[in-house]
């Protein structure tokens, strides 16, 4: 005996019923039915699944790597550098680490994944210094294609892939270098490539200006496409987004965990015997539109922009070389493989 | 909040890090919503059930929409599917919308082969999935979903069991689909026949083994709702496209002499439930059980079947390249193989063209010879008879001049009078 069961209504994330008729193209909706509710549906999913992030900081030392991922993030998610001491090794080879941390911020919990690349520019011959970073994106690509090719898959493939690869060039005032045209050339293909003026607070506004349009131009001039890659933009609200953050790139950031008393507030900062250089200062420099840009509105999209092209792409070379493999192979594997001909 | 999958793969050497300030990353969820947004939605539903059994009004009332086409008649020969494709928008989501209905189901005598149009087509959706996916040059973000995320099995309302068909029908598709078994026209069943009914229903499927949709309770915000819902499978449903006036309110009722049935109202049916259940709540779970339960167990047998195998985690891309390459091999081997046939053909043709030509070529010359021959002998005769007219135009003339002598002889021998007189009397002769 099915009594007058009380309806079942989802009150806070199921929109108000409106009463009026929602046309459609197609077909005219005479009521309301519920289709929006599939996007609380999705967000409720997405949530409980959490997400992962991978990020990969490349420049000199000391242009402050560590030091932006770990005010971007507001957490100590690198160990900076500089507690080294200088007469320890300094690497001969450009070495890949990747830390993993777990961050929650309103329910929503994400994998962040930081891989530094120290020793980067810093030999004397630094021919071969895009070589182990394209070899770990590579790997990464490798790892997942494995894992997508795989017959039983497993319901959600651990992606490792690098989302953003943010490039430090260093505030010299006069143009990018060659080590930077080169790296930035090489990898814009495989990556997306955000390029950041590194400790800004050593330029004035002017020569800023005039160092950012010299970067843009020579960045264009050799053709490298930085992310938000032109080619990708898919209609013209994203055009129009897309061009005015190109024009404001590179970003010219300063990075700080310490924090100072300025007009009674705690703001994070550098302190100099001239002033203090404010982080979150849209006037000092522009750390906060990167974050914006970065973390609050283009997050997803670089995801996507990883997954549908950059690995598209790979994915699409491997298959087709058929045997041409990069050298990602673990040495059993290759025995096997051989022991297979 | 409950340990989610991010933490449980994050497994050992990752370090919780709390944060001194708002990052701005719990945006990460609206971002992704908004671009799903504006990609669009598809949801595909399979209609499986007799002729009659009120299909397409059911979807009309779901979707509170008119969709085309007339009811079908009951004469087919064999089960076939329709699909119909709407796009549907709701302040800024958009849903395309396909229902596939089957036309013919349960109408023929003999219903063996019923259940096979419909387990051919779903596979044929997750076939083409499949070869988007297996492509080297892929767009699947771009790709319209077809394959079906529901099935919502019609049952006659006889009040007594399953037919045998329903059972097989249903058997058959389970592992394949999500399956929502209703009791279609509901209103023909009194309230205490149906609870007896769906017991009985849900008794026979439990015994046949037939796994129909379980809404997840593995949410905590869904899990009370879905929980209390699955008791209540399977629904029973009247749909109905009309509207009557009841109190002051136009509802959507179906009228007879004795009473309404009113389509919204809890107590007469349960469709408000249905839509809740399918749309409201779990319209994303069932795409997400098709792509992750049902195409992937459909993906591991076509991949097995077609030969590849998962044996040493090591060799995988190895074995499935090697596989590609020994394809590929054979592909081109039958490639070269066609080619050489066509040269070799075309090579045969080329030549009897060329001797047939060759053929008409001589016939040609000899034709030719032979004209020419022809001309040759009338020239001849025509040259001996110039040669006879000559001959004797010659002798003539010769006749002539002998003649001609001869006179002028004689009249110079006969004196210059006669010759004069004779002149003269030539001369006016001729005046």
């Amino acid at each position: 005996m099915s009594e007058v069961v009380p309806e079942p209504r989802q009150k806070p994330t199921v929109p108000a019923k409106p009463t009026c008729a929602n046309i459609s193209m197609g077909s005219q909706l005479l009521g309301y039915v519920g289709i929006d509710t599939i996007i609380e549906q999705m967000r409720k999913k997405t949530m409980k699944t959490g997400f992962d992030f991978n990020i990969m900081v490349v420049g000199q030392s000391g242009l402050g790597k560590s030091t932006l991922v770990n005010t971007l993030f507001k957490s100590q998610v690198s160990r900076k550098s500089s507690s080294w001491n200088r007469e320890e090794k300094i690497p001969k080879t450009v070495e890949i680490k990747a830390v993993n941390h777990v961050i929650e911020e309103g329910g929503v919990k994400m994998k962040l994944t930081v891989i530094d690349t120290p020793g980067f520019g810093d030999q004397i011959n630094n021919e071969n210094c895009c070589d182990p970073i394209e070899k770990y994106i590579n790997e990464q690509y490798e790892k997942f294609l494995k894992e997508e090719v795989n017959i039983a898959r497993k319901k959600r493939i651990p992606d490792t892939r690098v989302h953003c690869c943010m490039y430090f060039i260093s505030p010299t005032g006069h143009s990018l270098r060659p080590l930077d045209v080169e790296f930035m050339r090489h990898l814009s293909k495989v990556v997306n490539i955000i390029p950041v003026i590194a400790k800004s607070d050593t330029m004035t506004v002017e020569e800023k200006h005039d160092f950012k349009q010299r970067v843009r131009k020579e960045l264009e001039f050799n053709g490298i496409e930085f992310y938000p890659q032109k080619e990708f933009d898919e209609d013209m609200e994203d055009k129009a987004e897309n061009d005015k953050i190109r024009e404001m790139m590179p970003f010219a950031v300063v990075g700080s965990d310490k924090e100072y008393q300025v007009n009674g507030k705690r703001v994070l900062g550098r302190k100099t015997p001239w002033g203090v250089v404010e982080v979150e200062n849209l006037n000092h420099c522009e750390f906060g539109l990167l974050r914006d840009f970065l973390i609050r509105s283009h997050l997803q999209d670089l995801k996507e922009v990883t997954h549908n092209i950059h690995y598209e792409t790979y994915r699409a070379k491997r298959l087709n070389d058929n045997g041409g493999l990069p050298p990602v192979n673990n040495p059993d594997s290759e025995e096997q493989h051989e022991s297979n001909l | 909040m409950a340990a989610t999958e991010i933490a449980r793969q994050a497994g050992e050497g990752v370090r919780s890090l709390p944060l001194s300030g708002h990052v701005g990353f719990d945006s990460m969820p609206d971002q992704l919503v908004n671009k799903s947004v504006s990609h669009g939605f598809c949801f595909n539903i399979l209609c499986v059930g007799e002729t009659g059994l009120g299909k397409s009004t059911l979807m009309d009332t779901l979707f509170n929409t008119k969709f085309e086409g007339e009811p079908n008649s009951h004469s087919q020969p064999g089960v076939q599917l329709k699909s119909n494709s709407y796009e549907l928008q709701e302040s800024s989501v958009r849903l395309k919308l396909t229902v596939v209905n089957t036309v013919g189901f349960g109408d023929q005598i003999n219903k063996e082969e019923s259940y096979k149009p419909i387990v051919e087509f779903i596979d044929a959706q997750f076939e083409a999935y499949l070869q988007e996916e297996l492509k080297i040059k892929r767009t699947l973000h771009n790709y319209h979903d077809t394959r079906i995320h529901t099935c919502l099995y019609f049952i006659a309302p006889t009040g007594h069991s399953l037919k045998s068909l329903d059972l097989v029908t249903m058997k058959k598709l389970d592992s394949k689909v999500n399956i929502i078994p209703i009791i279609a026209k509901s209103d023909a069943i009194s309230k205490s026949e149906l609870t007896k009914f769906k017991i009985k229903i849900t008794s026979e499927l439990v015994s046949n083994g037939v796994q129909i949709y379980q809404f997840p309770t593995d949410d905590e915000t869904v899990a009370e709702i879905n929980s209390t819902m699955n008791a209540h499978l399977p629904f029973a449903v009247i749909g109905s496209t009309e509207e009557v006036k009841i109190g002051n309110k136009m509802m959507k009722a179906r009228q007879y002499p004795w009473g309404t049935v009113q389509v919204e109202n809890e107590s007469h049916c349960d469709f408000v439930k249905l839509r809740e259940m399918l749309i409201r709540v779990n319209m994303e779970d069932l795409r997400e059980q098709t792509h992750t339960r049902h195409y992937e167990l459909y993906r591991r047998c076509k991949l097995e079947e077609m030969g590849f195998k998962d044996t040493d985690p090591d060799s995988k891309p190895f074995s499935l390249q090697e596989t590609y390459e020994a394809k590929r091999n054979e592909f081109m081997g039958e490639l070269q193989k066609k080619e050489e046939e066509m040269r070799q053909m075309f090579v045969q043709r080329v030549k009897e063209k060329e001797a047939e030509l060759k053929e008409a070529e001589k016939e040609l010359h000899e034709k030719f010879d032979r004209l020419k021959k022809l001309h040759q002998e009338e020239k001849k005769k025509l040259e001996d008879k110039k040669k006879v007219l000559d001959d004797e135009v010659n002798s003539f003339k010769q006749r002539k001049t002998a003649a001609e002598l001869l006179q002028s002889q004689a009249q110079q021998a006969g004196g210059s009078q006669t010759l004069k007189r004779e002149k003269e009397r030539k001369n006016s002769g001729f005046l």
